[in-house]
């Protein structure tokens, strides 16, 4: 067992479509939540799997789309401070802000390093004691809790010059945001897998009990998307809205206790502001004061700019799930992964780069 | 951004495990999963093994899944 291959066994798809098609009785729309969902939904052509019955909306999981132009430019303004190193996971480079990238402000002179991971960015502040280094924590709840470990190895090896620009979201609270706000109605839930990892299946319980809405958890192969939509669907035609995992290997109801513990020792829920959503309350992570020497935004004071927004991108609608990149009239022309307008290009997770990179076509 | 993969733990060493991610050979943290072995999956994000993969878990799903294609097969 390798735990990817057994995942994608073409006969076993087959399967669950015919039981798909077979139980889907009642038109509903689904919403995928993550941008990995999204990925694998397109990447495997699942859309045209489906039946008729059968809408799937993308929604905005994907943590670079969601970060806010003010946030980013936050960032590209902690660049230009001399004698700070930022440190930051490839994805966010790309990524426009009101007036320029972090690739911009590296090609002109800013000390910008991708690194794979928080131990990275460690060592870079161990090796350059005289400088400041900023980690750019952008993530959900799978990422947070390896930035709060990073921050607890920092304070043990008593690395003084590492600092976090706190910009983490957490799921739960966006995807009811998105439920009150009712642009879209949705009728079941394809719940993030590896954020679930880490905070189990029981905060979705209230989700599914308010919003009378099936929520199913998946993971990212194939199999277990359609293996989360025909649960997902067997809900629907008996009335029922309940949470279940359709990713019985990576998640456990109770998630990853010892994750939740280092995430809650080292941040407290905050209010945090989403690209197309605005302020979501308790929906971003900050540090708990006993931690703020190591928070970015208390040691260096930046006010950048007032932020704005790329002119004609329709980002925020799409991670609404009310919009789809095809609706985008810059969408293929002047918005590609070589030259992006705006985030859902960039990250190999936005709905717009799966839309360009696996047929504009799809969903239609 | 949540991508994450399954990775065999090849050795462990002082929280710290070893693995092989296509082809390389990197050192990835277990601070948030203190109860890993050496050969178990476990679920890599950005460095960090942010669970162990459920064998039993998964030859069931797997097991379930065969009984729905068995019977989708019949339907037919
Ligand atoms: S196609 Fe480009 S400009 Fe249009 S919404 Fe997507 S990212 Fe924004």
């Amino acid at each position: 067992m390798r735990f990817i291959t057994e995942f994608r066994r073409p006969e076993l798809a087959e399967g669950l479509i015919s039981q798909i098609h077979h139980k889907s009785k009642t038109a509903v729309r689904l919403m995928e939540f993550c941008g990995g969902h999204t990925v694998t939904i397109f990447r495997y052509g699942i859309r045209q799997a489906l039946p008729k019955t059968l809408e799937m909306v993308s929604g905005p999981g994907c943590p670079v789309c969601v970060t806010a132009n003010a946030d980013l430019d936050k960032a590209i303004a902690l660049s230009q401070i001399p004698d700070v190193i930022i440190t930051t996971f490839g994805d966010m480079l790309k990524v426009p802000g009101s007036y320029s990238s972090l690739q911009e402000a590296k090609a002109s002179g800013a000390d910008v390093r991708v690194v794979y991971s928080t131990m990275d960015a460690l060592k870079i502040a161990e090796e350059n004691p005289d400088k400041s280094v900023v980690f750019l924590g952008i993530g959900f709840e799978t990422t947070a809790p390896t930035i709060a470990a990073s921050i607890l190895m920092a304070q043990d090896k008593g690395i003084q010059n590492y600092h976090v620009l706190s910009l983490h979201k957490l799921c739960p609270p966006a995807i009811r945001a998105i439920l009150d706000c009712g642009e879209v109605r949705l009728q079941g839930l394809i719940c993030p897998g590896h954020v679930s990892v880490i905070i189990g299946s029981h905060p979705w319980e209230s989700v599914a009990r308010d919003y009378n809405i099936p929520c199913v958890i998946s993971g990212f192969e194939p199999l277990d998307i359609l293996q989360c939509i025909s649960m997902l669907v067997a809900q629907v035609e008996k009335g029922e809205s309940r949470v279940e995992i359709a990713y019985r290997r990576g998640v456990h109801p109770e998630g990853n206790r010892e994750a939740l513990k280092i995430m809650e020792q080292v941040f407290e829920p905050c209010p945090a502001q989403w690209r197309g959503m605005g302020e979501i309350p308790g929906s971003g992570l900050k540090l708990r004061g006993k931690y703020r020497h190591f928070d970015a935004e208390l040691v260096f004071s930046i006010v950048p700019e007032p932020a704005c927004e790329p002119e004609g991108c329709i980002c925020g609608d799409i991670l609404r799930g009310v919009k789809t990149p095809t609706d985008c009239l810059l969408f293929g022309k002047v918005c590609t992964p070589e030259h992006p307008v705006g985030p859902c290009m960039v990250s190999s997770e936005g709905s717009c780069s799966a839309y360009y990179l696996y047929g504009g076509s799809f969903g239609e | 951004m949540c991508l994450a993969i399954p990775v065999l733990i090849k050795s462990i060493e002082d929280k710290e495990a070893e693995v092989e991610i296509g082809g390389i050979t990197r050192r990835i943290s277990l601070q948030l999963t203190p109860e890993a072995k050496v050969g178990d999956y476990a679920i890599i994000h950005t460095g960090y093994a942010i669970n162990i993969l459920d064998q039993e878990g998964a030859e069931e799903t797997l097991k379930l899944l065969e009984e729905i294609a068995e019977t989708a097969e019949e339907g037919e």
